[in-house]
């Protein structure tokens, strides 16, 4: 049984329908539920599980379809009342507590004329015109949609510039600005620690460091992550924010997180980190730290540049970070893990939300001479067959595109990630699963929950064939966070996982215990 | 590179206009700050050719 409705003129944000969906397809009975605006996209995917028909063929981008297939046609109507009352729902009152929304910039400005900041996050083909418009009217931006042009980018950060304006992005997830995080950003101690950072979950891990270590951020600024990797943008932004902190007296420490830029970028921002006579931390993701230059210190991965940063801001000197366990329980814990292993496990899967988690991971292995595929990657030898199946030592980034089509981002649903942890369960050669939760707003409620079963239901089934499987995990997040860090964090330990206080610690630790898979 | 107006919002409260993911909006009220959510949709109905003549007109 099939039911397809349409309602004409009637938006709703791509989270919300996504979750929506997935409410309705996890109902008893439901082969099939789609909640989503008549986009082009959708309408083909419509059309290719055969429920696109009548009204709903003609459906345009501000119209909303709902298309259910059952085995019956009790559930087919239920499936529908309950999608009606949940929409309903949202019109009503969902979105916040003032009765008028205005639909147009002009409008909003009415209402709230000392608006200083725009966030926009609606989707990327419409989101440079509207970046455009808040940008004209004088307003600082945090662009969070992707999919905008680098030419769009490229003359967006350019009209900035010349009105002396932030423009956060495309594809900026977080940033804290004034005390508040922005979009998917973690409640951290207010200090003296500036951020500027291409990287979204980068930005958070520094910060969460800090704040762990007693540190605070006076202001985290995003950029996007093209703002320093493509040439015709030239780090516009990443230069702008770093002139920003240099005039914010609040500021007394600057940290700056990015992917290596190419060779004459990076040497345009160490010069401008020197024009600041702060002094400065640098972590280029994946590069060897080049030590100290003048006020400058280069961080070997992120934990460091916190622990950096947080010595620099007490005046202190930096002491070499510890690793949370002494030599002798890395080797106790590693052996205690590798011993119960059969001996066709072998390979470690990482499974990540955070792109540059699972980079700062890929960095460290290969460091170590682990050879890693994934589907970030490039190049033969490098990239995985398939970015939905392991192979070797893997680490898969399921943050990125191909996996984020039409699905909620791993952080806002975990659900796609513990199907595929049930599926390296099922792979005799995996030795290893390593695991990264970010918590903050934007991230689900309760991420270590769902994952927690994940594991222990894995953990179960390689047991049953007599080998064992090795978890390891870390959390980016605050104990302000609304997630409840330590609740989050007994529910993993409890299924089984090994929690390390960082992503750089549970790396290193996954990396000793493969040391001694592959030396058996 | 002119950055007063950074300078100046870092002195202010943060008050926001919020156009797309209502959470974002939510998510902000929590911490307490000044945040009007817009009722956004896709200009001239998604229609392409309509939106890249407002963008001609914009320009």
């Amino acid at each position: 049984m099939k039911k397809i409705l349409v309602r004409k003129n009637a938006y709703y944000d791509s989270v919300f329908l996504m979750l929506a969906t997935k409410a309705l397809k996890q109902r008893p009975g439901i082969k099939e539920a789609v909640v989503a605006m008549g986009t082009e996209v959708n309408l083909g995917l419509l059309k290719e599980i055969g429920l696109l028909s009548g009204e709903a063929e003609s459906a345009r981008p501000n119209d909303l379809v709902i298309a259910i297939e059952a085995e019956t046609g009790e559930a087919v109507e239920e499936a529908c009342r309950i999608a009606e009352e949940v929409l309903k729902k949202k019109s009503h009152g969902g979105g916040g507590e003032e009765d008028y929304r205005p639909v147009s910039l002009e409008g909003a400005l009415k209402i709230l004329p000392e608006a200083n900041l725009v966030v926009i996050s609606v989707p990327g083909r419409y989101a440079a015109r509207e970046a455009r418009q808040a940008v004209n009217k004088g307003l600082h931006v945090m662009l969070f949609s992707d999919h905008v042009s680098v030419e769009e980018e490229v003359e967006l950060k350019e009209m900035a510039l010349e009105r002396g304006l932030l423009m956060m992005g495309p594809d900026c997830g977080t940033a804290i600005l004034n005390g508040k995080p922005l979009c998917f950003a973690n409640v951290v101690r207010g200090g003296s620690i500036g951020l500027v950072a291409a990287s979204g979950s980068g930005l958070q891990e520094v910060s969460c460091c800090i704040d762990r270590m007693g540190g605070g951020i006076s202001q985290a600024i995003g950029t996007g992550g093209r703002d320093l990797q493509d040439r015709r943008v030239r780090g516009r932004m990443m230069l702008m924010g770093i002139e920003a902190l240099k005039h914010d007296p609040e500021t007394r420490v600057i940290v700056v997180i990015s992917k290596p830029p190419a060779e004459e970028l990076a040497a345009k921002v160490l010069s401008k980190l020197k024009d600041t006579g702060k002094p400065c931390v640098v972590h280029f993701l994946g590069l060897k730290p080049s030590g100290t230059r003048g006020s400058m210190r280069f961080s070997g991965n992120m934990e460091e540049a916190a622990a950096m940063a947080v010595a620099l801001s007490r005046g202190e000197e930096y002491r070499p970070l510890c690793f949370s366990l002494s030599e002798a329980e890395v080797s106790r814990v590693a052996e205690a893990e590798v011993k119960r292993m059969g001996s066709e496990q072998r390979y470690v899967r990482g499974l990540f939300a955070g792109g540059t988690l699972a980079l700062e991971a890929m960095a460290l292995f290969e460091e170590e001479g682990f050879r890693i595929l994934s589907n970030v990657q490039k190049g033969p030898g490098r990239a995985l067959h398939s970015p939905h199946c392991s192979e070797s030592h893997a680490i898969v980034d399921l943050g990125d595109d191909v996996f984020t089509l039409g699905r909620p981002h791993p952080m806002i649903d975990p659900s796609q990630r513990d199907e595929r942890i049930a599926k390296e369960a099922v792979d005799p050669e995996t030795a290893l699963v390593l695991l990264d939760v970010v918590l903050g707003y934007g991230a689900h409620e309760d991420p270590c929950g769902a994952l927690a079963e994940s594991v222990s239901k894995a953990k179960g089934q390689v047991a049953g064939r007599g080998g064992y499987l090795c978890v390891i995990a870390s959390i980016t997040g605050t104990e302000k966070d609304f997630q409840n860090m330590a609740e989050q964090k007994k529910k993993l330990e409890s299924a089984g996982c090994l929690v390390m206080p960082s992503n750089y610690q549970a790396s290193l630790l996954a990396v000793h215990v493969m040391r001694k898979v592959v030396s058996r | 590179m002119n950055v007063k107006k950074i300078s100046e919002l870092f002195n202010k409260e943060l008050v926001v206009i919020n156009m797309g993911l209502d959470s974002f909006a939510d998510n902000l009220r929590k911490e307490e700050v000044k945040v009007l959510p817009m009722d956004w949709k896709p200009p001239a109905g998604g229609d392409k050719r309509l939106i890249s003549l407002l963008e001609k007109l914009d320009a």
